[in-house]
Order: C-alpha cells, then sequence, then structure tokens
C-alpha cells in the first residue's frame, strides 16, 4: 500500500506541473512613466528578432558596430516560429528589466504590444519621418493614432498563374472562375490560396470580404462582418469550394502545400507571399519555370485588396538607450538597408521608391506587381485582441468554406465571437 | 560486499570524531544513536530535494490557483491600453463550466469560434482519445509481449528494435505523420485514396489516433514484458502438468500475475492520453475536431492568463480525478499483490 499510494499522487503532481507551470508567469499592467524616461539615453542596446534564415541581419549590424562603437548593438535570433517569438517577447517585456530593447514585431502583434504600454510611442521626441514610406505599412504600426512601431519590410499576396494556359490574368474573381474549365480541360485544379485553419486562413478570408468591400472590423476594433458585402466576400470562397473550382484538397493546404502543387504544375491560379516567386524559378523539382506569371489579386472590379503581412521595429518602453535605439531604428529602415533587405533576403521594402528602382526591379521582377498589391492592401484586423479575433475568423471561416455551416450563419457567429473578444 | 562496507564505514567515522571512549559503549544504546543519526542525515539529505520540490511543483501551482481567481486583464476605452482586472471570484470557472462568455448586454453562452464554446467538446475530445489510444495500445502492446517474452533468436535485437518509435520525439512523430498523411502523402498515395487527412473530422482523429498508437504501444509492450518476466516458469510447467490448455494458462496465470504491472502501464498511459498536445498540435492545429484540452490551456494562454490558469486548474482537478478512481476501484487490487512484500512489513 505504502508504494502504491505514492505512484498516483507523483504522477499527478508531474501532469500538473506540466500543465500549470506554463501559466505562471502572467501578471497584467500598464505601462506607467517608463515612455517618458531615458529618451536621452545612450549606450550598447539589444536588438531581438526570429531567426535570420537568409542571413541578412548580421552583415548589417556589424556595420552599425563598426561605425558606433560605444553604442554597439548585440543581435538576439529566436527560433523561426512565429508563436514562440511572439511569447519570447510577452516575457521579456513582463520582466520590464529593458534587457530587450530594440524588437522586431509581426505586424499583428503591434496593437497587443502597445495597448499593454511595452512599446515606447514614436511621437514628439521620438518621432520617424517616414515620408516615402508606403500608407498601409505605417498604419499597421500605429495603434489608436499613435506610432508605436516603425515599418521595417512589408509583404502582400500575389497572383501566380499559368500564362501557358491563360495568357492573360483574370483581373476579377468572376473572370478567374470563367477561365476554370481551362483548367479543367487539361485535368488540374483551377484555384488555391491558404485554406487549412490557421493563420494563413484569416489572411484570406480577410482579402475575401476586403475585396467585395466589407470590413472584419471597423476603425475602432469593433466588429463589422455581418454585412451584405462580407457576405459576397466570404460566398465566393465557398461556392467555389462547392463547385470544384477550389480543390477540395485546399482546405489542408498551408504556403507550401499550394506552392508544391503549383510548382507541379497541378494547379493553374495560387494566391501566395512573393517568397514563391524565386523558388518556382530556381526548384529543380519545378515544372513550370517558364510557363508562369504573376498578376495582383483579383478583386471585384480591380485589382483586390491583400492582406498585409510583414514586420515592424519598435522600442521597448523600458529600454536605457532610448536615443540610440531611435537612429538604429532608422538606420534599420534607410532606403540603403531596405534595398540590401530585398536583393539578399527577397523581403518587400517599405519604401515606395525602391519599387520603381530600375536596378531593383531587374533583380526581382515581381516587384511592380507586389506594389500595386501592397497599395491596395488592407492590413489585418488592428486590435489588442488579435489572437481571439484570429480564432473567430478562422474556425467560423472554415466551416463556411468546407459546407458544415451556411455563410449567413458563420457571419452570425463570426460577429459574435469577436464581439466577446474585444468586450474584455 | 558494498552493502558490508558502507554501514560498517560511517558508524565508525562518526565514534572516532566524537572521540575514543564511545568504542566501549553498549550495542544496543550504539544501535539507539545510529538509528538516530542516521534519521537526521536522512532529513538533512532531503530537505535540498523538499526545498526543489516545493519551489518548482507547489509555487507555481499555487500561484496558478490565486491567478485563476483573478479577472483577465481588459481595455481602458479611453486611453486604449490595458488595465489589470482585479479579483473574479469563480467567474473564470463559469466561464469554463458553463460557457458563459461576456456579450453586448452583460453575459450569454459563448459564441462558435471562441475558446470558451470548446471547453466540453474539448474534454470530449480528449477522453474520446484517452480511451481509444490506451485500448489500442494496451491490447498491441499485450500482444508484442507476449511475443517478445519468448526465447528465440534474435530477440534481443526484437526489443531494442521495437523501442524505436518510443525513441523518437513526439514532435518529430507527429510532423513525420503530418507528411505522411498529407493529401499528396504516402498513404493516399499507396492506397489511391483522396481522403483528406488533415481536413475533415473522423479521418484527423483516426490519424491521430494512428500517430500515438505507434509511438507509445512500444512502451506498452515493454512494461507488460517485464511484468511477464516476473512469472516465475515452474508455475506453467506446473500448470502444463495438469493439463491446463494454453487459453486457461493465459487466463488462469498470466494474466492475474501480469495484472499490477499492466495496471501501472495503463495508468501512467491515461494520464500521459489526458494531457495529450504535440500530436494534435502538429499534425492539425487543433483543427476539426481535435482540439484536446491542452491545446485549448495554450490556445487560452496567448488571450489570457487568468482563464488559462482557471482552465489549467480544472483540467487538473479532471486528471486528478481520473486517477484516482482509477487506483481506488481498478488499481488497488493490482498494486496491493504488487507490493505485498512492503504490506507484510506495515503490518
Amino acid at each position: 500500500m505504502r508504494h502504491s499510494k505514492k505512484i498516483a499522487p507523483l504522477a499527478i503532481v508531474s501532469v500538473l506541473a506540466m500543465t500549470l507551470a506554463a501559466c505562471s508567469g502572467g501578471t497584467g499592467g500598464s505601462g506607467g512613466g517608463a515612455a517618458q524616461q531615458n529618451l536621452d539615453g545612450r549606450g550598447p542596446i539589444t536588438y531581438v528578432q526570429g531567426k535570420d534564415n537568409s542571413n541578412v541581419v548580421r552583415p548589417l549590424i556589424d556595420k552599425w558596430n563598426a561605425a558606433h562603437p560605444n553604442e554597439k548593438v548585440t543581435f538576439k535570433e529566436q527560433s523561426d516560429n512565429a508563436d514562440q517569438q511572439h511569447d519570447d517577447l510577452v516575457q521579456h517585456f513582463q520582466a520590464k528589466t529593458g534587457d530587450y530593447d530594440v524588437v522586431d514585431v509581426d505586424v499583428i502583434w503591434t496593437a497587443e504590444f502597445a495597448a499593454q504600454g511595452w512599446l515606447q510611442p514614436l511621437n514628439d521626441k521620438m518621432a520617424i519621418d517616414t515620408t516615402g514610406f508606403l500608407p498601409a505599412t505605417v498604419a499597421t504600426g500605429t495603434y489608436k493614432n499613435v506610432m508605436y512601431a516603425l515599418p521595417q519590410t512589408s509583404d502582400g499576396g500575389i497572383l501566380y498563374y499559368r500564362k501557358d494556359l491563360v495568357p492573360t490574368p483574370p483581373k476579377t474573381w468572376d473572370e478567374m472562375m470563367a477561365m476554370c474549365p481551362v483548367a479543367k480541360a487539361k485535368g488540374i485544379d483551377c484555384y488555391a490560396g491558404q485554406f487549412a485553419q490557421y493563420e494563413g486562413l484569416t489572411v484570406n478570408v480577410a482579402e475575401a470580404i476586403n475585396t467585395a468591400g466589407g470590413t472584419v472590423v471597423d476603425k475602432d476594433g469593433k466588429p463589422t462582418v455581418n454585412t451584405p458585402e462580407a457576405k459576397a466576400g466570404l460566398t465566393n470562397l465557398a461556392q467555389a469550394y462547392k463547385d470544384g473550382n477550389i480543390p477540395k484538397q485546399a482546405v489542408t493546404y498551408q504556403e507550401e502545400q499550394g506552392r508544391q502543387a503549383f510548382e507541379a504544375g497541378k494547379l493553374m491560379f495560387l494566391r501566395n507571399w512573393p517568397y514563391v516567386y524565386n523558388l518556382a524559378k530556381t526548384d529543380g523539382s519545378s515544372t513550370v519555370k517558364n510557363t508562369f506569371g504573376i498578376a495582383p489579386l483579383p478583386g471585384k472590379d480591380g485589382p483586390g485588396a491583400s492582406s498585409l503581412g510583414g514586420h515592424n521595429l519598435a522600442i521597448n518602453a523600458d529600454s536605457k538607450y532610448k536615443a540610440t535605439a531611435k537612429d538604429f531604428l532608422t538606420f534599420m529602415t534607410s532606403a540603403e538597408t531596405e534595398k540590401f533587405y530585398a536583393t539578399q533576403g527577397s523581403l518587400a521594402p517599405v519604401r515606395e521608391g525602391l519599387y520603381t528602382d530600375a536596378d531593383l526591379v531587374k533583380q526581382l521582377p515581381y516587384l511592380p506587381v507586389l506594389l500595386t498589391s501592397i497599395k491596395n492592401a488592407v492590413p489585418r484586423p488592428v486590435t489588442p485582441f488579435y489572437p481571439a479575433v484570429t480564432q473567430a475568423i478562422q474556425q467560423n471561416s472554415f466551416q463556411a468554406i468546407n459546407g458544415t455551416k451556411s455563410v449567413d450563419q458563420a457571419l452570425t457567429d463570426m460577429q459574435a465571437a469577436i464581439t466577446t473578444a474585444v468586450s474584455k | 560486499m558494498s552493502t558490508q562496507v558502507e554501514p560498517g564505514a560511517l558508524p565508525g567515522r562518526k565514534a572516532s570524531r566524537k572521540g575514543g571512549d564511545n568504542k566501549g559503549v553498549n550495542k544496543e544504546v550504539g544501535a539507539d544513536r545510529k538509528e538516530k543519526t542516521q534519521g537526521r542525515a536522512a532529513t538533512l539529505l532531503i530537505a535540498p530535494t523538499l526545498i526543489v520540490l516545493a519551489i518548482v511543483i507547489l509555487y507555481p501551482v499555487i500561484n496558478a490557483v490565486i491567478m485563476s481567481f483573478q479577472h483577465d486583464q481588459g481595455l481602458d476605452a479611453a486611453t486604449g491600453l490595458f488595465v489589470t482586472g482585479g479579483f473574479a471570484g469563480v467567474s473564470n470557472y463559469v466561464h469554463w463550466l458553463f460557457q458563459q462568455c461576456p456579450t453586448s448586454g452583460g453575459t450569454g453562452s459563448c459564441p462558435p469560434g471562441t475558446l470558451g464554446a470548446q471547453f466540453w467538446s474539448a474534454t470530449g475530445v480528449t477522453f474520446f482519445f484517452t480511451v481509444v489510444t490506451v485500448f489500442f495500445e494496451t491490447l498491441f502492446g499485450f500482444w508484442m509481449a507476449l511475443i517478445m517474452a519468448r526465447t528465440f533468436k534474435g530477440r534481443s535485437v526484437l526489443r531494442a528494435a521495437v523501442l524505436v518509435p518510443w525513441a523518437i520525439p513526439t514532435a518529430v512523430t507527429a510532423k513525420l505523420w503530418f507528411f505522411i498523411f498529407a493529401f499528396d502523402g504516402i498513404v493516399n498515395t499507396l492506397f489511391h485514396s483522396s481522403i483528406l487527412w488533415t481536413g475533415s473530422e473522423g479521418p484527423a482523429r483516426a490519424a491521430i489516433i494512428i500517430a500515438d498508437v505507434w509511438k507509445t504501444t512500444p512502451f506498452m509492450a515493454l512494461l507488460i514484458l517485464a511484468g511477464l518476466q516476473m512469472i516465475p516458469a515452474e508455475v506453467y510447467e506446473a500448470a502444463k502438468v495438469d493439463g491446463a490448455s494454453a487459453w486457461q494458462r493465459f487466463r488462469l496465470i498470466t494474466l492475474p500475475l501480469v495484472k499490477p504491472a499492466l495496471m501501472v502501464a495503463i495508468l501512467f498511459r491515461v494520464l500521459d492520453a489526458l494531457r495529450m498536445y504535440d500530436l494534435p498540435a502538429i499534425m492539425t492545429g487543433g483543427a476539426n475536431g481535435t482540439t484536446t484540452l491542452s491545446i485549448l490551456v495554450v490556445d487560452q494562454i496567448r488571450v489570457g492568463f487568468n482563464s488559462a490558469a482557471a482552465l489549467s486548474t480544472i483540467t487538473f482537478v479532471i486528471i486528478f480525478i481520473v486517477a484516482f478512481i482509477f487506483v481506488r476501484f481498478l488499481g488497488a487490487n493490482a498494486v496491493e499483490s504488487a507490493s505485498g512484500g512492503a504490506k507484510g512489513k506495515q503490518k
């Protein structure tokens, strides 16, 4: 009996520790006077971002450090998983030690971090000139009319199409659907985006809704998704899936599965990000190297509204050396740096001028199309409750697309779920 | 040999440190003192472990329970900044158990698409996975153990080989099966099928169950094998002499004698399955009716810490109840006979 009694509690305690340990770090709180302090501080700082896969950050940091021996930047690399990056940032912000001076934030996290009071407002003394930046990218760094983060890189959706099958790309959604018989005659699938139930679905659904003239949330973050326009947008996707114009396996597609299907020649139209361009041109397994073209996303009667991807740079409100941090932000978004991002890392610039830079366009032929995409882009819902809002969109739209729920019901539920999410 | 040296050496050293005159003391007093010093030494030796346990286990647990009675932070409409929510009473628990959410006019049932609406379905999914996976793992594990218990050439190689799935990290296993069950993956190619394994409810659950059974059956098999090996061969010989059939030998000897090991194995697996996270998280991301309680907790952590604390406390209580029922009603006999020696000493 002695032993038996001990086994269960021990096992349970270990279970408990696993379940609960993750929750022990959370206390709320808003920034107090930290935002007013250390504005003139200069000294060594730390820059934090996710994995530097294309090795663009290190050379830049070396360059900065060579020019600023007394204000050296230490680069901290996080994992390449976005959720882990988010959680790591949250932990360090909560500790309020200011050990992360400058951080790279995904556009969808900016509002949340700003509302927590963790980010230094970039106004008054800290204001940074954003002339020449694409307005949509600046909007992603702005919360309640205050700029909290400086756009660093952008991203927009592009339509990849088979120019050997359809010489002129479709300008509107209806045109694209009308071209689907061409694909069927060839025995391939017509159109796919990212329709698995994950963040990519939010991107695609928001695009469909925005393109049809609807909105997901208004300027104040209140849900506005139960409208005829939004219904038209979501119906486009649901109907295309029902008709088979979107193949049934598309509900398991994230970016990579769609890219592979397109490169294998099994898909006529693909909505994806610019990174696909180089891969589809150079991949050994790509069968469409010379037969694919790119176009802006099809819209209602012109280019469609892309969701905006990309990353911003922000300064920790608890940083001790904000003057240095501000200079570093300016350096990391200078035209020269932006060009380096584009050529070395295929990262889309946030400065409009670079999209017409002849030298750059020669190297990255997708830039003009991408510019159209970003100029028509709409940021995903700017709300501090983004994780809950994206859940509400994903779960309900997934059911609408695969037909387990009517579009009307899905939008009613989505509206209610977002209301719940943002009414805390 | 070493056991003989240590007890002798330890009191000897102590005695010499205290002074030489203790050497001729009465034997009984020496034994008494020995017990006392050993008792004190034991307390001292255990203390660091207890302190560490208190810090790493007790503190977060208590902290989480306290947190679960606080409101999640809310937005101050005027400034757009988060403010702390204050004392919440049991409202976080009501939120989960009765699926009540704040709406524009007070509270109402949580709309589909919120995490709050998923509590009971996640509980159901968790139990579904637990029952089905543990059932198949026990069945296949027992079968494998019976085969491995026989003497044949290459037995040790086989025993090492079956451990491979268990040795692979779960996250890797999950990714592996994610690719196997992809639409253009091995399974669909092999069977010329076009099933959306990760895109619809039934197949998604089946895929996760298959992956889990593949991964953990070896663990089950080895635990049961250890139990089988404890049964003396003479018992079987005697049974054979008495003319018992193979089925009778299995039912009347193997099954009851292996039951203690079997119960411990099942208990471990049940507790493990009740907190399943990585397989569904990686294979489906919790989509298509595969959100388990652990996935729900992690999702909730990103939205609000305090209601996440309430949810994990509820999860803990559920697991505790299951474990308690298990040990109390199903495992009690088994464990009693397993630790027969210890019981004898106590009485």
